[in-house]
């Protein structure tokens, strides 16, 4: 039984629920019968926050608890990449997006080994240009300045 | 419009050359992106899926199918050589086929497990041809009410049977539902949860949802790990089963097939369910029991014919009801919706091409899967030899150039990247994200049936009970949540 976790998942699902409590104040409620654009989410953020409490509670009274391992090195860098990739590409085109993104990823990686990044960058931004703009023919620019 | 009448319009739509070439297209690429270690099919669907965009709605939906069962096929490769289940619907086909992959039958246990989900499949198909017609019949005299009920159960179910715990199950639901409210309300033109952001306003995009929730919260799961990932890669001698092997798997891959079809119709059961009761099964009526779990044909046959057949017979909810049962089934309705069909009774009869063209091309799929399959094997196994350090930094570009092709707006990219934020906290809260999936795609349907509903009956409640189908969909949402909370475990497929 994993229940540290159960606590914390209990945490955010009543957040979340909170905060879309928050969200729908100024939505009319309306009634049973004529629902406003408030009557559903109110319902649901109510539910959930029902919901979260239970799993919470149920974790809690079983003290049970086991330290959760996280590892946000990974994460960061495919989300920094991603992030790279979006900034860059309606600026100055894919390739150079591309260009970004494929060693910031590659970041994430323990094993990774520069010139096999270099190596795969200049394939699949190839590769990319080639199936994307010549094959699909979707609209980008290639390197745009 | 009878049924062989329609059939053969199916064929005549599927067997066009352009379909036939999206069709193999799709089995391809699918089994070509599914075998990747270390990418599921649900990430292998929703990588795939920007691709079928730019196409007309017949070719584009052939093709995802083609996607689906290519998918599908990579996830027994990897469970088969690997040991690795994609999903939890090939968690099964581990038990026997990883000891055959490792007593030298590895050949034997793909071929079985794409013969046993081609016989699933014929038959499956059959099964939608003959049941989908009357079953949209039927659901065309369902009112808001009915439709309430029938997602209120295929939520519930969704939630409560799949893998993990079922509150949190539940609560998964609810967040979907929320995430699927932001956005224009119909009704009133409100913007609700858009907080001034023009691109919020249309809602969050379902590629958004899919790729940032499955895929990158999958690759950053996937780096954490220490251990590399090593395949079973050991000479595949013999592909061909022997005669014995064969008949061993005929009937329980026909049982597999029943069992899974009986699943598969259920919304909210799907493939997970019915591949394991197949498994049951066999083992219970086998002559040594004991043989299974050390390498039984059996034990791959029938878990592989069942989780095919249910995976057909799940069609039939999501196109003729418009209820998906699966978080890939979510996917393809998602799909649908893109390409501005409606799924719902109204596409039997109104869109004949469109629903006996998927038929026939979903049997072309299969058939497709077994010529490809077999012969190219050995193509496939060496795929798995690829290190992953090669394979995560491509996957992350087709989530960022998918996500980006939808709307050429690097929000959805951006949104993307939070999503896979949030996909991998889920998932170390071992929160199951399918049933957020379902939530998401349901939440704007349900609150439109509730509306309705509350409002023909004058605002009285009581309509989800007083009308009979409802009644029958309300008691069914009730049993399993009473078995639930009773402590009774219908969850069988459990993580250790």
């Amino acid at each position: 039984v994993h229940l540290h976790r159960d606590i914390l998942a209990g945490t955010l699902f009543v957040v979340i629920g909170a905060l879309a409590l928050l969200g729908a104040r100024g939505y009319p409620v309306g009634t049973a019968m004529q629902m406003g654009p408030g009557y559903f989410p109110v319902a649901l953020s109510w539910l959930l926050i029902l919901l979260g409490a239970l799993v919470g509670v149920r974790a809690a009274r079983a003290r049970d608890w086991q330290p959760l391992a996280w590892d946000w090195r990974p994460l960061a860098w495919i989300s920094i990449s991603i992030l790279a990739f979006g900034f860059l590409m309606p600026r100055f085109g894919l390739v150079p997006a591309l260009l970004a993104m494929f060693p910031l990823a590659a970041a994430a990686g323990r094993q990774s080994r520069w010139h096999e990044v270099v190596l795969l960058t200049l394939v699949m931004s190839a590769f990319a240009a080639a199936v994307f703009v010549y094959g699909l023919k979707l609209p980008y620019r290639l390197v745009a300045f | 419009m009878g049924v062989t009448e329609s059939l053969a319009l199916g064929f005549q739509v599927a067997l066009s050359a352009q379909n036939l070439a999206y069709c193999f297209a799709g089995v391809a690429l699918g089994t070509l992106i599914g075998v990747l270690p270390g990418i599921g099919p649900l990430s292998t669907i929703g990588l795939l899926f920007p691709l079928t965009f730019y196409l007309p709605s017949v070719p584009a939906l052939i093709m995802l199918a083609g996607i689906y069962y290519g998918a599908q096929y990579g996830g027994a490769i990897t469970s088969i050589l690997l040991n690795l289940p994609g999903e939890t619907s090939s968690a099964v086909t581990c038990l026997d086929g990883y000891p055959m992959a490792r007593g030298g039958r590895a050949g034997a246990a793909l071929a079985i497990s794409a013969l046993a989900s081609f016989l699933a499949g014929c038959l499956g198909t059959l099964l939608i041809a003959l049941a989908g017609p009357p079953l949209g019949e039927w659901a065309l005299a369902f009112g808001s009410a009915e439709y309430f009920s029938l997602m209120l159960m295929g939520l519930v179910g969704s939630a409560v049977l799949t893998q993990g715990d079922a509150v949190k199950g539940l609560a998964m639901v609810v967040v979907g539902l929320l995430i699927g409210l932001i956005g224009t309300d119909v009704n009133s033109g409100l913007p609700r949860y858009a907080f001034d952001v023009p691109e919020l306003v249309d809602g969050v995009g379902f590629t958004v949802i899919a790729v940032g929730l499955f895929a990158v919260a999958e690759i950053a799961t996937n780096l954490e790990r220490r251990e590399p990932q090593t395949a079973y890669t050991g000479a595949l001698t013999s592909i061909m089963p022997n005669a014995a092997e064969l008949a061993r798997s005929f009937w329980p891959a026909l049982r597999g097939t029943g069992v899974g079809a009986f699943f598969g119709l259920l919304p909210g059961t799907g493939p997970a369910l019915s591949s394991f009761a197949a498994y049951m099964l066999e083992k219970k009526i086998a002559r040594e029991p004991a043989r299974f779990g050390k390498g039984a044909i059996e034990g791959v046959a029938a878990p592989e014919a069942a989780n095919n057949a249910a995976a057909q017979a799940a069609f039939i909810p999501t196109l003729t009801l418009g209820i998906p049962g699966t978080a890939v089934m979510t996917l393809m309705l998602g799909a649908m919706v893109m390409q501005g069909v409606t799924p719902g009774p109204q596409v039997v009869t109104g869109n004949p091409e469109l629903f006996w063209g998927i038929v026939a091309s979903m049997w072309i799929g299969n058939l497709m899967l077994l010529v490809l399959n077999l012969p190219l094997v050995g193509v496939w196994v060496r795929l798995l030899r690829i290190p992953y350090r090669w394979l995560f930094p491509c996957v992350v570009m087709f989530c960022c150039i998918g996500n980006y092709s939808v709307n050429n707006n690097p929000v959805d990219v951006y949104l993307c990247a939070a999503l896979g934020v949030f996909g991998y906290v889920l998932a170390k809260l071992e929160c199951e994200p399918a049933p957020l999936l379902l939530g998401y795609v349901l939440g704007p349907l349900m609150e439109e049936h509730l509306r309705r509903a509350m409002l023909l009956s004058r605002g009285d409640p009581t309509v989800f009970v007083t009308r009979p189908i409802s009644l029958v969909f309300m008691i069914a949402t009730l049993l399993v949540l009473l078995f639930t909370l009773r402590g009774l475990d219908l969850r069988i497929v459990r993580r250790e």
